[in-house]
């Protein structure tokens, strides 16, 4: 077992930048926080051995969906002067109940103590991930792909409508 | 120092509930499409958690890591669809607020 003392201030930092990311009022910087949530939840799963699931959160999820939420940003146009004030206001007013929200549930989750059962079964015949990705979850892995191939369909006609209204050469 | 396995277990259960709280939060009370795509990430980082931390606690790490694989895959295509049909929004309101979609027919 890796895991030692760091794992509930590592949890305690992925609460934080998760409300982080939430309550601050710039989109950019929000998505910032969401790739250091990403980052944190990264070095969790290096420490629980899981290396291949912690690159993959490192590398796709702190990076390309960062980068995702960037150009989506850069792309949309944002509100200015008075309205961003206002807007910025009533966001304050909403979002300022989070945090008290966080410890009285947190607070109640405390003092229930919830007993959780833990049934352990034996341990998997598979133990390498390639094995079991191979192997035990073939079938899922054709499902995989067919995800991949929706995602890729659906953006490139989001795309092709796009150009295609400025363009004016279809109806 | 290592630490026992029902703590681990209470204590990982107990962050992964405050930060679905979090996540459920920003997503009902945003007003912001992009936002609400964030609060969505958010919750799959909780869910993510939870099943690296089973996988861990039950010994089955391995099926925990494709599992995490599966939903890392399923999570970027989503984001990414998502990302496009929220610019297309943008574009047709010159908003992101979520309540202008009200106005869409058909």
């Amino acid at each position: 077992m890796i895991i030692d003392v760091f794992y509930p201030v590592l949890l305690f930092l992925l609460l934080l930048a998760g409300i982080w990311t939430v309550m601050t009022l710039n989109l950019l910087k929000s998505a910032i926080g969401l790739a250091l949530t990403s980052a944190i939840l990264a070095l969790l799963l290096f420490r629980m051995d899981a290396p291949l699931a912690g690159v993959f959160e490192l590398s796709v999820c702190a990076g390309l969906i960062t980068v995702v939420f960037i150009s989506a940003i850069s792309l949309t146009k944002p509100l200015e002067g008075a309205e961003a004030q206002a807007r910025d206001r009533s966001r304050i007013k909403r979002f300022i109940y989070l945090p008290i929200i966080v410890a009285i549930v947190g607070g109640i989750l405390y003092a229930l103590h919830p007993h959780l059962d833990l049934f352990l079964p034996p341990d998997s015949l598979e133990t390498d991930v390639r094995q079991v990705l191979w192997n035990v979850r073939r079938l899922d892995l054709v499902g995989q792909i067919l995800i991949i191939l929706a995602g890729v369909f659906g953006v490139v006609i989001l795309f092709k409508d796009r150009a295609d209204t400025k363009g004016g050469t279809k109806s | 120092m290592m630490l026992p396995v029902h703590y681990l277990f209470s204590t990982g259960v107990f962050f992964i509930i405050l930060l679905t709280v979090t996540a459920l939060y920003c997503i009902l009370f945003s007003r912001n499409l992009i936002r609400i795509l964030i609060g969505l990430e958010l919750l799959t980082k909780a869910v993510t958690l939870l099943i690296a931390l089973a996988g861990y606690i039950t010994g089955h790490m391995a099926l925990a890591q494709t599992m995490i694989i599966t939903l890392i895959v399923i999570e970027v295509v989503v984001i990414a669809v998502a990302a496009g049909i929220v610019i297309g929004a943008q574009r047709h309101n010159q908003s992101l607020d979520v309540r202008t979609l009200r106005n869409l027919k058909g």
